[in-house]
C-alpha cells in the first residue's frame, strides 16, 4: 500500500503536491481530521487553527496553480507555541498569556508564509520553554507517542511528538539548552538547533536571549534541510542575527564522510549514561566508522560546569525577559489594592511554580554582591566551554555524543526533583552555551522501545557538516523508518 | 562651622532623533496617547531592539563637544525594575561600559572659569508616562514617549554653588541646542537636571552624606532647590545632627525639597548586559569625521566675538546664548560692518521683536536687517523712524526702502523745507523765543521737538538744529 500522506516527510510530500496529484487543501484536511481524532492521546497542540490553516492552504493551492510554488507550499507544519502569529494565540503554554494574540508575526513565521507553507496550530511545550518534559505546561503535559505514559521530552515536546505522531509533517521548536535535540530524541524524530544568530529570533518569546534559537522538528534529516534553508539568514529586526551568507544546505547531503574525522569527547561517555543509550550511541559509532569516518577521541574537559553555568546565566537573562508580564499592557491581569498588589497576584497566579523558581534564581544571581560571584562568573566559564570546542574542532569536523543521558522518563517521574530534571539536558546544554550547531538523529531504542538519538555537533555555521554527517548515518539506518503506534 | 558644597549633577537629554533609538515609532511630541508606537517599544514578546544610529552619532557628538573620551566598546545594559510606564521591566540603558568617559567643560562664574570634570555620558531609552485620572483612584498609560532617546551627561562632583550648578547646567544645554541634538526645553523635559549635593567642612577633602534632588525644571529651580538644600543640611548639621541619605523632590509650589525615598528603598537594578544588542563599536575614521564637522562650540564662539568683532564680553555673551542669534549677528555685520552697532541693535530693537514674533529670524533676512541699519547710518532715516519700519518688515516681511517709500518715512534733510516749518513754529511761540534770547538755550529741545512732531519724526534732528540756531541767530 502507498505510504499515506500524513507520515510522508517534506521531500516525498513536496512532488506530490507539485504534479497536483493531491491538493494543498486536501493534504490540510487531512491532516485536521486526524487532529481532531488522535490528538486527544497525545494532546501535542494547544491551539488548532483550522481556519488559517485552509485558508493558508487555498492560497498554496492558487500558487501551485499559477506555478508560483516553492518546495513548502502546501506543507502543512506546526510551531511551538513560543513563536509570535499575528492573530493567532500565542500563550507560551503559560496561563499569563492564555488569551494574548500578537499583532505580528515571528521572522520565521513571516518566512514560511511567504514560502506557502500551512501552519495547522501552536503546539505544546514547557512554560516558557522552561523543563525537558513538557510537564511544565499550564495547558496540560504532552504524551510520547512511542508510550504515552512517557514524557516526549522538552521544553518543544509537543513539536516533537506532533512530527512522530504524524500529526504534522515537521515542525518548529526552540532550543535554550536541548530543548529540540532532547524531545528529537525522545521521540525518534530529527530536531536541529542552528548557530546562535543564523536564524532570526524576532518573534521567538524570550526565555535566555543569549542562548536562544529555533530550529526545525522533522521526520527525515533532508527535511532538516529544506527548512533551514527557509528560515536561516540575517534579519534587520533582530541585532544578533547574523550577515554571513547562507549555503545550500541540501548540497551537504549524501557527500559521504569517508576520512572525515568525527570527534568522540570522552566526557560524554562517563557515569550516569543510562547502558541502552551508550549501547545504541556506541553501535552508531561504529555505524560512522564502517562508512568510512575517522573516529578520534576528543576532551571537553569543562563540561561538568556546564548545567550549573546554563543555570545561571539563562535564569538570569530569564528574569528580567520575564518582568514584561505584569498586568499592565497585554495577558491576564490579576487587580489587588495597590499596583504592588496588583503585581504580586499576576504574576503569582499568571506563572507556574518552575517558571517562579527560575525567575527567583535569575534574579538573586543578579543581585548586588552576588552578581560577580554568579552572572559574571559564569559568563566567564561561558567562555572557557566556547574555548573547549574551538580546540576540539581543531581536531575533527563534527563531534558525536548522546543527546541525552536516559531515554524518556515516566510522566511524573521527575516532576518533584528539578536537579535530576536539569541534568536531563547535560549534553545539549553546552552546544548553547558555545552558540554551536547540533542534531539530534534516531539511532536506536531502548528495552522499553522508547527512541534514543545521536547528537552530532559541528563548529559555529557548521550546519552543513552536521546535515551531511547525520544524513549519512541516517541513509544507513532505518531507525527514522519505525512509526509510533499509539 | 563653615561648610562648603559638594554638588554633582546628572543630567538627561532627548535627542531630537525623527525616529525612537531601538524601533522606527516617530518620536514627535503631543500626538494622542499610544497612537506612535509599535511591538518593540510595547515590549510586545518577541520583538526585539535594533539600536538607530542617528541617536549614536548624536550621543557621540556630544561626547566630543565636552572633550570625553569615546570607547571602542560600549555595550547596552538592562536596568531592572518593576514600573507601568516601564514596558519591558527593564529599561535598557549602558552601565558598566558606557559610550564615553573622562570629560570636561569649562563653565565661566563670575568672570572666573572653572572646570567642571564630566564622569561618563551614556545612551537609553526613555519611559513612557503616566497619567492620573482627576476624580477616579485610576491611571493610564501613554508609551508615546517610551523608546526615545535619552542621553545621561554624569558630572564629576565638581560644583561648588547652586550658581555654578546652574551655570554648568545652561552650558550643557547651549552645547546641544548648538549641536542640534536636543531641544534643551527644560519645562517641557527634554532637558533634565538632577543633582546629589553634599556638605563638608570648609578646606577638608572627604564627603559627607548626599542627598540626591529631583524634579528641578527650570534653571531657576535648580539654583533654588540647591539653595534650600544646602540651607538644609547646613541647619541639620549646626545642630549635631545628621544627613539622612535619601531622594529628595522639588517642591516649586512650597520652594522647598521634601523626602521621596530613602536608602533602604533604593532599587537594586540587577544591571547585567542586555543579550538582545551586539556591543556598540565605534569605527576610528567615523569618529575622527564626527570630530572634524562638529560645530563652532558656544565658549569658542564667545571667544571669537570678542576677538573678531571687538564685542564687550556681556555682548558675545548675550549674542551667542542661542546659535541662530549669533548667526543673524554675522550675517548682519557682513551686510554693516559696524559690529558694536549691530550688536547695540540686536540687543536692542531686535530682541524686543523677537520675543513678540519668534519667528523673526526667518521672515525677516539679515540682509534687510544689514539695509535697514545702513540707512539709518547714511541719514536717510531717523533712528525713531527706523523702529517702526522695524516692526512694519517683520509684520510684512517687505524690504525697509519700500516701506520707507510706502509710509513716507525718509528723513527730511532738504533746509528749505525745513526752514519754512521751523519759522512757523517760532512765530507761535514767542515766549520760548524770548527765553531762548534770554540765555535759556535748553529750549533749542522744545523748538526740534515741535519740529519732528510735525514732520512725523522724519526731520533729521541735526539738521533741525543747525536751521533752529540760524533761524533764532537772524531774529
Amino acid at each position: 500500500m502507498a505510504e499515506p500522506l500524513y507520515s510522508m516527510s517534506i521531500s516525498r510530500l513536496a512532488p506530490i503536491l507539485g504534479r497536483g496529484e493531491v491538493s494543498p487543501v486536501e493534504v490540510t484536511e487531512q491532516f485536521l481530521e486526524r487532529i481532531g481524532r488522535l490528538d486527544e492521546k497525545i494532546h501535542a497542540y494547544l491551539t488548532v487553527d483550522a481556519d488559517g490553516a485552509l485558508a493558508q492552504a487555498r492560497n498554496a493551492e492558487a500558487r501551485r496553480r499559477e506555478g508560483e510554488a516553492t518546495t513548502l507550499t502546501g506543507i502543512p507544519l506546526a510551531l511551538k507555541d513560543v513563536l509570535a502569529t499575528q492573530g493567532l494565540r500565542t500563550t507560551c503554554a503559560s496561563r499569563i498569556l492564555e488569551n494574548f494574540a500578537p499583532p505580528f508575526d515571528a521572522t520565521v513565521c513571516a518566512r514560511l508564509r511567504q514560502a506557502g507553507a500551512v501552519f495547522l496550530g501552536k503546539v505544546n511545550m514547557d512554560e516558557f520553554a522552561m523543563g525537558s518534559s513538557t510537564e511544565n505546561s499550564a495547558f496540560g503535559v504532552t504524551h510520547n507517542p512511542w508510550r504515552r505514559d512517557h514524557i516526549p521530552g522538552g521544553s518543544s515536546g509537543g513539536a516533537a511528538a506532533a512530527v512522530a505522531a504524524d500529526l504534522c509533517t515537521a515542525s518548529l521548536g526552540s532550543d535554550t539548552g536541548g530543548s529540540i535535540r532532547q524531545p528529537a530524541s525522545h521521540c525518534g524524530v530529527v530536531g536541529l538547533k542552528p548557530t546562535y544568530g543564523r536564524v532570526s529570533r524576532y518573534g521567538l518569546v524570550a526565555y535566555a536571549s543569549s542562548l536562544d534559537q529555533i530550529g526545525p522538528v522533522t521526520k527525515e534529516v533532508r527535511d532538516a534541510a529544506i527548512l533551514l534553508q527557509a528560515i536561516a539568514g540575517q534579519d534587520r529586526r533582530d541585532s544578533t542575527s547574523v550577515p554571513a551568507p547562507v549555503p545550500d544546505y541540501q548540497e551537504a547531503l549524501g557527500q559521504d564522510v569517508r576520512g572525515l574525522k568525527i570527534g568522540v569527547p570522552k566526557e560524554y561517555f562517563g557515569e550516569g549514561l543510562d547502558p541502552d543509550v551508550r549501547e545504541a550511541v556506541e553501535a552508531a559509532l561504529k555505524t560512522l566508522a564502517s562508512l568510512g569516518a575517522d573516529l578520534v577521541e576528543v576532551s571537553l574537559p569543562h563540561t561538568e560546569y556546564a548545567v550549573a553555568t546554563y543555570y545561571v546565566v539563562a535564569v538570569a537573562e530569564a528574569s528580567s525577559n520575564l518582568a514584561r508580564y505584569d498586568g499592565v499592557k497585554y495577558g491576564v491581569r490579576r487587580e489587588g489594592r495597590n499596583l504592588m498588589e496588583m503585581y504580586y497576584n499576576t504574576r503569582a497566579s499568571g506563572f507556574g511554580a518552575e517558571v517562579r523558581r527560575r525567575i527567583m534564581l535569575g534574579t538573586y544571581a543578579l543581585s548586588a554582591g552576588y552578581y560577580e560571584a554568579y552572572y559574571k562568573k559564569a559568563s566567564q566559564v561561558r567562555m572557557l566551554i566556547r574555548r573547549d570546542f574551538d580546540a576540539a574542532f581543531n581536531k575533527c569536523a563534527a563531534i558525536a555524543a548522546p543527546v541525552a543521558p536516559t531515554p524518556a522518563f515516566r510522566i511524573g517521574e521527575k516532576i518533584d526533583d528539578p536537579l535530576t530534571m536539569y541534568l536531563s539536558d547535560i549534553f545539549t546544554i553546552s552546544a548553547n552555551l558555545a552558540g554551536i550547531p547540533g542534531i539530534s538523529v534516531p539511532c536506536g531504542f531502548s528495552s522499553l522501545g522508547l527512541p534514543i538519538g545521536l547528537q552530532i555537533l559541528g563548529p559555529p555555521f557548521g550546519e552543513p557538516v552536521v546535515l551531511q554527517t547525520a544524513y549519512a548515518f541516517e541513509q544507513a539506518t532505518d531507525f527514522h523508518k519505525r512509526r509510533p503506534e499509539f | 562651622m563653615a561648610y562648603e558644597a559638594v554638588i554633582g549633577l546628572e543630567v538627561h537629554a532627548q535627542l531630537l532623533t525623527r525616529s525612537k533609538i531601538f524601533c522606527g515609532c516617530t518620536t514627535q511630541f503631543g500626538a494622542p496617547p499610544n497612537t506612535q508606537t509599535c511591538p518593540v517599544c510595547l515590549g510586545m514578546p518577541g520583538s526585539l531592539p535594533v539600536l538607530n544610529r542617528k541617536a549614536l552619532e548624536y550621543a557621540v557628538k556630544m561626547a566630543l563637544a565636552t572633550n570625553c573620551r569615546v570607547a571602542a566598546e560600549s555595550v547596552f545594559a538592562r536596568k531592572n525594575y518593576f514600573y507601568p510606564d516601564l514596558p519591558k521591566g527593564y529599561q535598557i540603558s549602558q552601565y558598566e561600559l558606557p559610550l564615553a568617559e573622562h570629560g570636561h567643560l569649562d563653565i565661566r562664574v563670575n568672570g572666573a572659569v572653572r572646570r567642571i570634570g564630566i564622569t561618563r555620558i551614556h545612551l537609553e531609552e526613555d519611559a513612557g508616562k503616566l497619567i492620573h485620572h482627576e476624580v477616579r483612584p485610576v491611571s493610564f498609560v501613554d508609551f508615546n514617549r517610551a523608546g526615545v532617546p535619552l542621553i545621561e551627561i554624569v558630572s564629576e562632583p565638581d560644583i561648588r554653588t547652586p550658581e555654578e550648578a546652574s551655570q554648568y547646567l545652561k552650558a550643557i544645554r547651549d552645547i546641544l541646542v548648538y549641536l542640534e541634538i536636543c531641544d534643551g526645553n527644560m519645562e517641557e523635559g527634554s532637558l533634565r537636571g538632577d543633582a546629589n549635593v553634599s556638605l563638608r567642612p570648609l578646606g577638608t577633602a572627604g564627603l559627607g552624606t548626599r542627598t540626591e534632588l529631583k524634579n528641578m525644571n527650570s534653571f531657576r529651580f535648580v539654583k533654588l532647590a540647591l539653595e534650600y538644600e544646602i540651607r538644609r543640611q547646613r541647619g541639620l548639621l549646626a545642630a549635631g545632627r545628621e544627613i539622612i541619605q535619601e531622594t529628595r523632590l522639588w517642591d516649586a509650589s512650597q520652594n522647598q525639597t521634601i523626602s521621596m525615598r530613602g536608602k533602604e528603598e533604593a532599587h537594586d537594578y540587577r544591571y547585567f548586559p542586555d543579550p538582545d544588542l551586539a556591543p556598540v563599536r565605534i569605527d576610528e575614521q567615523w569618529l575622527e569625521d564626527l570630530r572634524k564637522n562638529l560645530p563652532e562650540l558656544p565658549a569658542a564662539k564667545w571667544q571669537r566675538f570678542q576677538d573678531q568683532y571687538g564685542l564687550p564680553e556681556y555682548d558675545a555673551e548675550v549674542l551667542t546664548a542661542d546659535k541662530a542669534l549669533a548667526d543673524y549677528f554675522e550675517g548682519t555685520v557682513k551686510e554693516f560692518p559696524h559690529p558694536k552697532k549691530v550688536s547695540n541693535w540686536i540687543m536692542g530693537e531686535f530682541m524686543r521683536e523677537l520675543k513678540e514674533t519668534p519667528s523673526l529670524m526667518s521672515s525677516v533676512t539679515f540682509a534687510a536687517s544689514g539695509k535697514l541699519l545702513k540707512l539709518v547710518e547714511k541719514g536717510a532715516i531717523s533712528a525713531t523712524a527706523s523702529k517702526g519700519v522695524f516692526v512694519e518688515m517683520v509684520k510684512t516681511g517687505q524690504d525697509p526702502e519700500t516701506i520707507i517709500q510706502e509710509k513716507g518715512l525718509a528723513q527730511i534733510s532738504d533746509t528749505g523745507a525745513l526752514e519754512a516749518a521751523a519759522r512757523e513754529i517760532l512765530a507761535a511761540n514767542p515766549k520760548e523765543v524770548a527765553d531762548y534770547k534770554a540765555g535759556k538755550t535748553k529750549v533749542m529741545g522744545f523748538f526740534v521737538g515741535q519740529l519732528m512732531r510735525r514732520t512725523k519724526g522724519q526731520a533729521n534732528p541735526q539738521l533741525a538744529n543747525e536751521v533752529f540756531k540760524k533761524l533764532l541767530n537772524e531774529i
